[in-house]
């Protein structure tokens, strides 16, 4: 059996949702190969070269790839269907972008967002919002996975030398073309890979009010991420979305700010290890997933925090 | 120009679905069916784009049961102006789904499909994309913003790490992320007017696609229940737990 792991990097680096991925990739019997396709990355093939447990490196470089536009990733990841029995990706919006094209090509009934491996063709995978998980088969000869990252422990980077093999590109479809990107400029860890969140949700009033948060964030080395109410409000771009069609957190501690704590959230940050729940309403749900809950105003409590870090 | 809509009947949102005691599938025995929020938005949108008067028609596709139909009913009440059901008596997975999409799509045409980025119930987010990938048209998934110029649709996408915009050309699919608009309400009037509104009935198996299932469902159970957790009076006694006791601050 053979396997590859499409990689998620921006060129410069590999984004840690590779890392999970490829530790579920390493679950399966087989040779794990990591596919890199990309504009100018040498720097993300030197940082592959050292991650543990890899058989070899597929690289292809050309600026067709430098935005990573699903059309032509699908294409060339599915001219490798021969060599693999086995395509994974991170469930990101980088995988779930063009995943599901490269099952189209092959014909293959995708997995999407897999927690656990049970045997080579049975996963388990959360639905109707993590509210229940289903055990399922895949009955297709080739699997087409994508991996929810929170759910593997990263490989170590302690290699060498893992060998690159370089392919050429395919011809460029054309269907879409890249326009410009606005992306958060931060300091703080990302969200999915952070070891502490503090969230904030419609109880911060205001967009300025998540300066309370931020000066928290930076004490503990903290992301900041925010309720799909608080994203809807315009408190906070869609990048700090934390939720079922947002972003999987799954931190050592998790601490919700003003968030009632709608099932939509619990799907994106029920698995974190520690819960704190900070909430004036003490009938608010989110104190039924908190490991620990403090029923305050957060105009209080959350200068208080500061103020004793 | 033309939309096509494809849209799915799925649990209300706001009901908790629960696991059939025997655990071979979640229990939908008596619960509240509804648009798939983010099918809403779709229609919406492709609503908004006639309005604008860059659309003629629009098309509002499911592929499900017999009582789908109550949803296209409602797409209908919506601002669609004709709907179609491909019955099936089984739920198809999504490269079934997608499959039969794409013949409809060669069979009507549309300029546009514009749908959901996923359906809340099995949470799959890929019956867009394979549509696209089978028909060999472009693609822009999770739009929060989708402007029309032309043949060239500029669609601003919700991403990781904030916003992309990409250039698409028709024919296309623009898959809907929350915050594209918020979609109205059907108005009494709309709703009577949709009965008059012309459903066609085709039955999947009349279009000769294989729709078998690939993957069995071995079981469906509750995710593992966190144990209780206390509540504290003061920041002291939170600082203090964090700190000694979950240690996970220092």
């Amino acid at each position: 059996m053979s396997i590859l792991v499409i990689a998620e990097h921006d060129n410069s680096n590999l984004k840690a949702g590779t890392l999970n991925t490829l530790a579920a990739a390493q679950q399966l019997s087989g040779d794990v190969d990591l596919f890199i396709s990309g504009n100018n990355h040498d720097g993300v093939i030197n940082e592959a070269k050292t991650i543990d447990g890899l058989n070899q490196i597929i690289s292809v470089d050309s600026e067709i790839y430098n935005n990573f536009l699903a059309e032509d990733i699908a294409n060339i990841v599915a001219s490798l269907e021969s060599e693999y029995d086995y395509f994974l990706a991170p469930s990101s919006t980088f995988g779930k972008n063009f995943m599901p094209r490269v099952a189209a090509k092959i014909d293959t009934q995708m997995i999407s967002d897999i927690i656990e491996i049970l045997s080579e063709d049975t996963y388990k995978r959360p639905i109707y919002a993590g509210s229940c998980i289903a055990t399922v088969k895949s009955n297709d000869s080739k699997k087409v996975i994508t991996v929810r990252t929170t759910a593997f422990d990263p490989v170590q980077k302690n290699n060498s030398d893992v060998p690159v093999k370089t392919i050429d590109a395919l011809t460029e479809l054309n269907l879409s073309s890249f326009v410009g990107e606005e992306l958060a400029q931060s300091d703080r860890p990302e969200l999915t890979s952070a070891s502490i969140v503090i969230s904030g949700g419609r109880g911060m009033q205001s967009g300025d009010n998540f300066h309370l948060l931020d000066s928290i964030a930076d004490k503990l080395g903290a992301a900041v991420g925010a309720s799909r109410a608080a994203v809807d409000a315009g408190f906070v771009p869609n990048d700090y979305q934390v939720g079922q069609t947002g972003k999987i957190v799954a931190p050592d501690l998790y601490i919700a700010v003003g968030i009632s704590g709608a099932i939509q959230h619990l799907a994106g940050m029920k698995d974190s290890k520690v819960i704190v729940a900070i909430n004036k309403d003490e009938d608010a749900p989110i104190f039924q997933v908190a490991d620990y809950g403090l029923v305050a105003d957060l105009f209080n409590a959350l200068p208080e925090i500061d103020s004793k870090l | 120009m033309k939309i096509l809509v494809p849209i799915k009947r799925v649990v209300d949102y706001n009901v908790k679905v629960r696991p059939l005691s025997d655990n071979t599938d979640v229990d939908l025995n008596n619960v509240k069916m509804a648009v798939n929020p983010f099918c809403e938005i779709a229609l919406e949108e492709a609503v908004r784009i006639k309005e604008a008067g860059n659309a003629d028609e629009i098309i509002a596709i499911t592929v499900g049961k017999n009582e789908s139909q109550e949803q296209l009913r409602t797409a209908l009440a919506l601002g669609a102006d004709r709907a179609i059901l491909v019955e099936s008596d089984e739920l198809l997975e999504p490269l079934a789904i997608a499959k039969v999409l794409a013949k409809i799509s060669t069979e009507e045409s549309p300029d546009i499909i514009l749908m959901g980025k996923q359906a809340i119930d099995g949470d799959n987010n890929q019956t867009g994309q394979m549509l696209a990938e089978l028909l060999g048209v472009s693609q822009a998934t999770n739009a929060s913003e989708v402007t029309i110029e032309g043949d060239v649709l500029k669609v601003t996408r919700e991403i990781d790490g904030g916003l992309q915009t990409i250039q698409i050309t028709k024919p296309a699919i623009i898959t809907t992320d929350l915050r594209l608009n918020e979609p109205r309400y059907a108005s009494l009037p709309n709703i009577m007017k949709a009965k008059k509104k012309e459903l066609t009935v085709k039955p999947v198996t009349d279009l000769g696609i294989d729709v078998t299932k690939r993957v069995d469902v071995l079981s469906v159970e509750l995710p593992p229940s966190r144990e209780a957790g206390v509540m504290v009076e003061t920041v002291d006694d939170l600082l203090e737990k964090l700190k000694n006791e979950a240690k996970v601050i220092s």
